[in-house]
Formats: C-alpha cells, structure tokens, sequence
C-alpha cells in the first residue's frame, strides 16, 4: 500500500487526514440515523467552514515563517465592523441603497484596512523584533477592543443585498447550470496541469511516474470535483424560497421548476480561489519559495540576499487581506456585523492549521492540508451539534482531538517517514 | 618561487586590513593573498582574528582600514552581494542551506530560474541542478529529497555547487570537514581537489590543523590579531604550524619568510610585498 503511494507520489499525509475525515463522516452519519452525509448538511458544512478555511490558508504561511497570529479572531471582528458602517453608514450618503457598486467598494475598504492591519503587526515582527506571539497577543486585545469603538458596540444591519450573497444563503448560490460549468473548468484544469507538468518533465528526460498513475490521479481528481458538485447541485431550495424566487422573475410556478438546485455557494468559490491563488503562489513563485526558505533556515535565506524582514511584513499584510475576506463572509452570513464577530476564530484557524500537517516548528505545511484541517475541526462541531452534545461537551472533546492529532501525526512521521523517500 | 600558479596574479589580495570591536583590535594589520588553481589555509585559535578577517571579504563586516585587491583593481566589498558580484562565494560553517528544501531549490535560492510569466521554472532549474553536481559528485541521486535527508558530504556538495553555478572563482570554506565522519571528510578533500583542478582559488577556515594540512598548499597563521606568517605546507612540518598557532612564532629555519606581525619580521611571504 504505501509503496503504491509513492509511486503515485501522493502526500501520505494527505491520504492519513482524508481517512480521518471519511471517519468522522461516517460516524456521524451513522450516529445521527443518516442525517449527517446528506446534500443539505454537506452544503451547511461548506458555507460554515469557509471562513476559518480562508484565514487557515494564511496562516499556514504565518507558520511556515516560523511565526504566530493570535489576532486574527479580532481582526476579523474590526474589520467586519468597519465593512458594516462603509456600507450602511458612508456609501448611501453617495449611493443608492443597494447599489451595485456598494458591496465592491466595501470589501475593497476592507481590504485595505486588513493589509494595513496586517503590515503594522508584521513590521513589528519583523523590523521591531517583537515575537509574533506578543505583537499579535497584544493585537488581539487592540483590535476586539477597536472593534467596539466603530459603533460603540451597536450591531450593524441590515447589510447591503448584494453582499449578503457572499455569505451564502438561499440566494448566495451560483445554481445548477453554472456549478455544472465551474466543474467543467476544474476538470479541464486538472488534465491541463497534469499533461503539462509530465511533458515538462520528459523533455528534461526527468523520471516520471508511471502513467497508470497519472490516471488514476487524474481520475479522483476529477471525479473529486464531480462529487461535490452533484452533492450541492442535489440541496434543493425550500419550496417556499423557490416559489418567492420565481415570483421575483416573474415565471410561473409549476411544480417542476419548483425544484430549484442550491448548487456551489459562493463563499466555497471563495475558498476554492484563495486556495487555488495561494497554492500558485506557494509553488510556482519566488514569494512561496522564500517563505519557506525563510522557514527552513532564516540565516540561510538572508545569506542568499532574502529580505527575510520585508517578506515577515508581506506574509503578515496577506494575513490582513484574508482576514478582511473571512470577515466579508461570516458578517454576510449572519447578515449583521457585531462586535463580537470571529471571537475564539484565532484557535479554530490554528487548529485547522496543525491538523492539516503544518509544523509548529517552521518550514512545513500545506494549503489543501489547511482546508482539510478546517473541513475536520467543522464536521466534529457541526457532527457534535446535530447530536446534541452540549456546547461545553464539544469544547472539550475539540481540544482532546487536536492534541491527539497533533500527536499521531508526529508518531506516525517518526515511524512510517522514510529519510529517503 | 617554483610553484607555477605564482607566477600568475593573484585572484585575491588583502593589504593590511585593520578592524576593530570596541577598542579590541580584532584584525590589526594582516596582508593574505589567494593565486588561482591554489588551496589556503587560514589557521588560528579560536579568536585569533581570522574568521574576521575572512568575514570582511565575503562582506559580512567592513574593514577599518585597509585594502581587498580582486584581479588588480581594488575592489569595494559592503555586504555578501557585492562579494558575490566579484565572484567570491562563502560557505558557512552551518551550511547555510535551507533543510526543508530540495538540492536544486536550494542551489538557486535568492536567484531562481523563471519562466516567461514570472513563475518559478522548477524543471529547468532540476535540469541544471543536475548538471553541476554530477560533475562535482557522480553519485549524488536524491534530488528530490529535501537536503535534510542528505549525508554530510552530500549537503557540502550542494553548498559547493550552489557557489559553482554563480561562476564563484574565490570559495571561502568555513571550517569545511567540521562534524564529518572520515569517509565524508575524503569526501569534500576530493571536491576540493577538483576546484583545484578548475582553477578555482580557496580559502579554508579551520582553527584545527588536521583538517586542512594535506588540503593545502599554503597556510596563512594568525594570533591575536596579526599574521604570524605565511608558509607552503612542504616546507613546514605539522610540528612547525602547531608552534605557529600556540606560540605565535614562525619556525628557525624559515624565518626569513616570517610575516610582519611574527617576532623577527622580515617582510611578508610569497608576494603579498611586491607590489
């Protein structure tokens, strides 16, 4: 079995979490009378996982680095707030309520600020010399308070309408139709990617895997993608919901366009290109490359003419962006912005991070790890809260699992890694 | 004067340089010279001034005073990329690779390969990677591998051809054979013979005699600070250095080769005075 891996050159880590993942699931599943693998609860899972997935992609940079940040909980929350005033506050005095523009100009505002965030830690970090754990300890003390302070502490809404629909609700679904053809250019994607990455290597006469292997890659890749997208192609709108949707369009209801696909919501597309840009930027650029160069070995990166320092304030500013993006999703979803927005989320986000094999001690991790991670620590909430263990109950068994994960992954790496492989 | 490599010009040359920590004279004065196709010995205690000395050539501190000659022209050396721009490479003690990362990405850190959109070209850079250390060392395989899961020899060999791809004609090793085993240290003396061989100058660090004796072809000692003397490793016996090295004295029978810092100087050794 693990000599298949290796051929097939999959992460052996990756397939450890999927089992783990595939576990829980089932469990559940079984737990909850078959309530937990269904199309309805897949979808909830996706949309509730996004936010932490999104700064979870981050952070694994954080870590990579050799850093910590502590704040991105609050973060999440002051900016959430700022986002909710811009758009409810600040844009109307100019716009008209719902403007199509609004919602653009708010998550830009965000942006911004959260770069802005981001960069002050990470110039403190890195020109400073402040540890990360401090300045972001600290940060996550200035900017819940701070996050008070944009309203004095009143809750923000109604939101704009169409920002609302990042947050995925009932109409924050790209439908049927276009799901069908996201899923489409995924799959030409990953044929691209595979054929090109194995002629390059050929035409170095580089080994290549066999290419039964790159079929069979290829195949669950693919058949990956479908999966996911008949599963939320198959949540359908509630009758109610979809009668009012027809009406708003002016056609007729009948009984069978009553059955109105949910299809992929679009704070998972936010996820999915996050994910996607990130592990770009990891792989293929000089920025991914010395991130965890620096991770490796700080003197030797420096050494090589790496502005270790520059880059320090780099990772921390796209911490800040994807903060402001994570903040855009949770406010949306709860279609209100309240100051207390993304408390604890800081913990959640590690978590997610270390579950998904990123090393505490720097120069190690994965984005697609990350999300899985993420995916993990969800499904046990989400699992724990459909079977109606208390709230305290689920803290705790929460925090055994991240212990234990932590664990078994570095017994299982002292004992199956291969110094050679 | 029978060597032939004298009678080129040298690659390198440091006229009496002079550095100082808070009043301490770390480096009072020392000339060295470095020809090509020749190995260096630059030996001492610990803290007789030569890792300082070797320090303001790869750029990691600046001289007080003092001249760096490369190739006849003098040569403002600030930080390690002007070193670099005057084709001097150092390889540090601790290797200075990054442990996570593979042979060809470490090799090509700081100066990757992209490709036309601005992304890493990861297969062109394997490709050369494996040009280089093939010819350094035929049987280095694991290029995939992060260096980490590579033998002490192994890492010297990337750390060498890191400094080879970038056109390094100065190579400065910092204790070079530190925390090897034997097979390994046969290893990196062979590598070196090589560069030898390629024209390459080299300079090797080390405060132990043992480890660049029979690599060398001349040694440069130095205590507190000075420059006892410069001799060529077939002259002297292990015997005559370690004197050197302890008492700061050169050796009866070569003292009118002496350099300025030892007693009885009488002038600096092979050519670091003519000019």
């Amino acid at each position: 079995m693990s000599r298949l891996l290796s051929k097939m050159e999959v992460d052996r880590r990756l397939v450890g979490l999927a089992v783990v993942l595939l576990i829980i699931w089932v469990g559940f599943d079984i737990a909850s009378g078959g309530r937990f693998i269904t199309p309805r609860n897949i979808f909830n899972l996706s949309v509730q996982t996004a936010s932490v997935a999104v700064m979870a992609c981050g952070m694994v940079l954080i870590i990579v680095t050799r850093h910590i940040d502590l704040s991105v909980g609050a973060v999440l929350g002051v900016l959430a707030m700022i986002m909710g005033v811009v758009q409810t506050d600040v844009l109307p005095q100019f716009l008209d309520y719902n403007h199509p523009l609004t919602w653009v100009l708010t998550l830009l505002v965000g942006i911004v600020v959260g770069g802005l965030i981001g960069s002050i830690q990470g110039v403190a970090v890195g020109y400073l010399g402040v540890p990360a754990f401090i300045v972001t300890l600290g940060g996550l003390l200035v900017w819940r308070g701070s996050a008070w302070w944009v309203t004095q502490g009143r809750t923000v809404a109604p939101l704009d309408q169409n920002y609302i629909l990042l947050g995925g609700g009932i109409e924050g679904t790209i439908g049927a139709t276009w799901s069908w053809i996201v899923a489409l250019i995924a799959i030409l994607a990953i044929i691209y990617a595979a054929i090109m990455e194995r002629r390059r290597r050929l035409s170095f006469e580089f080994p290549v895997k066999p290419i039964w292997a790159e079929y069979t890659n290829t195949i669950i890749k693919a058949g990956l993608v479908l999966v996911v997208v008949a599963t939320l192609n198959a949540y359908h709108l509630p009758t109610r919901a979809a009668e009012r949707l027809l009406e708003n369009k002016g056609i007729p209801v009948t009984p069978e366009n009553l059955e109105i696909s949910h299809g992929i919501p679009i704070p998972l597309l936010i996820v999915a290109l996050v994910a996607i840009i990130l592990t770009i930027a990891v792989k293929r650029t000089r920025f991914g490359r010395y991130v965890f160069a620096i991770g490796g070995n700080p003197q030797a990166a420096e050494l090589a003419g790496i502005n270790v320092k520059r880059m320090t304030v780099a990772v921390f500013a796209l911490m800040g962006v994807l903060c402001a993006i994570s903040a855009a999703i949770s406010s949306a979803r709860l279609q209100s912005a309240g100051n207390d927005l993304g408390t604890l989320d800081e913990l959640r986000v590690i978590a997610a991070v270390v579950i998904g094999g990123t090393s505490l001690a720097g120069g190690l991790g994965t984005i697609y790890g990350a999300l899985i991670g993420a995916l993990v620590m969800q499904s046990l909430q989400s699992g724990m809260a459909l079977l109606g263990v208390d709230t305290s109950l689920q803290s705790i068994v929460i925090g055994l699992v991240l212990v234990v994960a932590v664990f078994s992954d570095k017994y299982f790496h002292r004992r199956y890694s291969d110094p050679t492989a | 004067m029978t060597d032939p490599n004298m009678t080129k010009d040298p690659l390198v040359e440091m006229q009496d340089i002079h550095i100082s920590f808070g009043g301490v004279k770390a480096v009072d004065g020392v000339s060295i010279d470095l020809y090509p196709g020749e190995v260096v010995g630059v030996l001492g205690h610990n803290g007789a001034g030569k890792s300082t000395l070797i320090k303001i050539l790869s750029g990691a501190y600046q001289a007080d005073s003092g001249q760096i000659i490369v190739d006849g022209k003098e040569a403002k050396i600030e930080n390690a990329r002007d070193a670099r721009d005057n084709n001097i490479e150092t390889i540090y003690q601790n290797l200075a690779l990054a442990d996570n990362l593979d042979a060809a990405q470490n090799l090509f850190l700081g100066r990757e390969i992209t490709d036309k959109f601005g992304f890493l070209d990861d297969a062109a850079m394997e490709h050369k990677a494996r040009e280089v250390l093939h010819r350094l060392n035929p049987n280095f395989k694991k290029f995939t591998s992060p260096v980490s899961a590579l033998s002490g020899g192994q890492r010297q060999s990337v750390a060498i051809a890191r400094a080879l791809l970038f056109e390094a004609r100065v190579l400065i090793m910092d204790e070079p054979c530190a925390a090897l085993g034997v097979h390994e240290t046969k290893m990196v003396g062979e590598l070196i013979d090589q560069l030898k061989r390629d024209g390459l100058g080299i300079l090797l660090i080390s405060h132990d005699l043992h480890d660049v004796f029979d690599l060398s072809d001349r040694l440069h000692v130095m205590k507190n600070g000075k420059l006892v003397g410069s001799v060529r490793t077939e002259d002297v016996t292990h015997d005559d250095v370690l004197g050197m090295i302890i008492l700061g004295k050169m050796p009866e029978h070569l003292l009118h080769l002496a350099g300025p810092g030892a007693t009885n100087a009488t002038g600096a050794a092979n050519g670091t005075t003519h000019r």
